[in-house]
């Protein structure tokens, strides 16, 4: 049985392996010198006063897209949650306050305010510097878990709402569609970059919604990983099933 | 030298996907599975991007270079390759979910264990 | 220069993406994972892509990871007896 399906699986990687050779040899020269889109899209980006092409091809020009992206990043949050809740045959055992190592706790929380902080402006510089609402929201959520490390989980639980994370989630993205739906009472298209004025280049402001949107992006990526990491330090840490082995139930 | 580096980059995409593809094939453990579908990930970030490069070009941030003073890599490509990254964690974490619930309701995290199981 | 540059990390990332892949204990492979992230992460910034470098480095080198440790742990947990067998 395991025989056969090493030998199935070397036929279909060699066929696999072919085939992605023979496109790659296919494929524009790398480094080529013809990108269409890539030119029309800085065009696009710059008559909008849009520093960043790539805050403006995410919350601009492919808007939609990123709603899209949104929910299913909403969705599998959502999954998370169901899956890991505490069931009925589970107790919570709060872990005794743990000893930590003094220089990492005096790095984790001399760091901390640190990161966080980074995120944040890298969260509210997304269109004018690289970084944005996805990387600024990973930073911010991932910083405040330093506190896991620098003190224990209790500490970090008294700091971390979990509810306020999880509105802050929802709340992000009903904003990012109401933003949206504003392009559309404007009388213009859904999620059209046409409602604000476009500021001047390379300040804070510019970019019309670009700046709304990515901020309501970055607080629900900051949301989201906040209530996943939640979840799984819960599952790790705190939630102890009763029946402690039990295969083939 | 010149003629390997056109493909170069792609072939090692493809050759990072085809890894991830024998790992998750020949995997023991559910968590080591779904690291290896990590791994089969990072290859398509890899392929975009490549797909995007221009040589000699820079990153298609104007905050600090005058627009149309030099060529810049394709903005496109690097707004999927931002996008997928995200959702690939989430995925990841969906599937992770998964499988602690697989090992609650049947005590084991090896495949091949479960496919007994289900019999 | 730049070719040169791009040739190793191309090579690196390759290389690491075989060590996550043979690496078969999964807390080990969070650590491995969280390598080729940061490689990854020098790779895109090498190819003139700052953005997706920066998310690549949040994402690929500590959420990824950090999720695969805590469920390691939780299944460890759960199933202690049954490692000791083995």
């Amino acid at each position: 049985m395991n025989r056969l399906r090493l030998w199935l699986l070397a036929v279909g990687g060699t066929g696999l392996a072919a085939l992605l050779v023979a496109a790659c040899l296919d494929l524009p020269r790398f480094g080529g010198r013809s990108h269409p889109y890539g030119d029309r899209a800085v065009h696009a980006s710059l008559r909008r006063h849009i520093a960043n092409t790539i805050a403006s091809v995410n919350f601009d020009q492919r808007a939609y897209d990123t709603l899209g992206e949104m929910s299913i990043l909403f969705a599998a949050v959502l999954g998370c949650v169901v899956l890991l809740r505490q069931t009925r045959d589970e107790h919570r055992a709060p872990p005794e306050p743990a000893e930590v190592a003094r220089p990492v706790r005096r790095y984790a929380l001399l760091v901390l305010p640190v990161a966080l902080v980074t995120g944040l402006y890298v969260i509210a510089h997304g269109q004018l510097s690289p970084g944005g609402g996805f990387q600024g929201g990973v930073v911010a959520a991932t910083a405040l878990h330093l506190l896991y490390l620098g003190a224990d989980y209790g500490a970090l639980e008294r700091v971390r709402p979990l509810g306020v994370y999880e509105t802050t989630d929802a709340l992000a993205v009903s904003s990012y569609v109401v933003l949206g739906l504003a392009g559309l009472l404007a009388g213009t298209a859904f999620l059209a970059n046409t409602l604000l004025p476009y500021g001047t280049f390379n300040t804070l402001s510019s970019g019309g919604t670009v700046p709304l949107l990515n901020a309501a992006v970055g607080m629900e990526v900051a949301g989201a990983a906040t209530v996943l990491l939640a979840h799984f330090l819960d599952q790790a840490v705190e939630i102890e099933d009763a029946t402690e082995e039990e295969p083939g139930k | 030298m010149s003629h390997a580096m056109d493909v170069l980059p792609y072939l090692v995409a493809a050759y990072v996907f085809l890894t991830g593809c024998y790992g998750l094939a020949t995997s023991r453990h559910l968590i080591h599975a779904v690291g290896c579908l990590a791994v089969c990930q990072s290859a398509t970030y890899i392929l975009l991007l490549a797909v995007g490069y221009r040589a000699g070009g820079t990153a298609p941030v104007f905050s600090d270079i005058e627009p149309g003073s030099r060529p810049v890599v394709d903005p496109v490509v690097q707004a999927l390759t931002l996008t997928d990254i995200v959702v690939g964690a989430t995925v990841t974490a969906l599937l992770l979910a998964l499988v602690l619930q697989i090992a609650k309701r049947h005590g084991t995290v090896d495949p091949d264990e479960l496919r007994e199981l289900r019999g | 220069m730049a070719d040169a540059v791009i040739v190793v990390t191309l090579l690196l990332t390759a290389a690491c993406a075989t060590a996550a892949v043979t690496q078969r204990d999964p807390a080990r492979q969070a650590l491995v994972l969280s390598v080729l992230g940061v490689v990854l992460a020098a790779l895109f910034t090498v190819l003139q892509a700052p953005d997706v470098g920066l998310s690549q480095l949040a994402v690929g080198s500590a959420l990824t990871p950090l999720l695969i440790m805590l469920s390691v742990r939780k299944t460890r947990r759960r199933g202690r007896s049954k490692e000791d067998r083995e």
